[in-house]
């Protein structure tokens, strides 16, 4: 299941989603990512205080699609789910979500940690924050390409 | 008609979400469109030459710049992701 909403989610309901559809799973792995209120680390540079998503409808679905699938190929994954919002969101709000059943702890957390690290730079979303200090497109970073690129070695 | 795509920071310096274009005579490559439009717009687009700081969609995939067009495909212009 992929999602593109602007919707917040119950990650309770997911989770009992995910468990009803994996009636042989081993272990469930579930991923929360939040709207940090400092970008940059807590109490560094400016406060955010929204940040707002962009994204390439169509392509976005296809690439997440894609990266779910090449997870499902390297690990025994037994259902997933993965749910990005978009427009506008406030500092602590939900951001991204990601669910993993399988049949063991190591594949789940392995296809988790793969899909997000996917996602961050291969799905195309942007972000654009709003700071106590003024606006701006936030920039790439390099650490997101070499946590990527690790899954390639 | 080539269907082009301008997102975030992107839509933002060229005041445009895309437009439909022709194929350009001469135009047989992704480089030749960038080439293009880097020749026939306004300075801003100069940005478009930089492969580490503008990625290059064709039909909704990631392509290289060396990616052939033939005139009828959905292209799109976009700086590196920071979704998540």
């Amino acid at each position: 299941m992929i999602r593109v909403q602007q919707e917040d989610f119950s990650v309770a309901d997911l989770y009992a989603g995910l468990r009803a559809q994996s009636p042989n799973a081993g272990a469930i792995v579930t991923f929360t990512g939040l709207v940090r209120e400092f970008y940059q680390g807590a109490g560094a540079g400016p406060r955010v205080q929204t940040l707002f998503l962009e994204h390439y409808p169509g392509m976005t679905e296809k690439a997440l699609q894609d990266i779910v699938d090449q997870a499902r190929e390297r690990w025994e994954v037994i259902a997933c789910q993965v749910i990005h919002r978009v427009g506008e969101l406030q500092a602590g709000e939900q951001i991204v979500y990601v669910g993993v059943a399988g049949t063991h702890r190591g594949e789940a957390f392995a296809a988790a940690e793969f899909i997000m690290d996917y996602l961050k730079t291969r799905a195309p979303f942007w972000k654009r924050q709003q700071t106590d200090e003024g606006s701006g497109w936030i920039e790439s970073r390099a650490s997101d390409d070499e946590a990527r690129s690790r899954w390639e070695q | 008609m080539l269907n082009i795509n301008y997102f975030a920071s992107l839509r933002e310096e060229f005041g445009s979400s895309g437009e439909a274009l022709a194929l350009p005579a001469g135009v047989a490559s992704v480089a030749d469109l960038v080439t293009y439009l880097v020749r026939e717009r306004d300075p801003a687009w100069a940005m478009l030459e930089d492969s580490s700081r503008v990625l290059v969609a064709v039909n909704q995939c990631i392509v290289e710049r060396s990616h052939p067009l033939e005139g009828n495909e959905e292209v799109a212009f976009f700086p590196p992701m920071t979704g998540g």
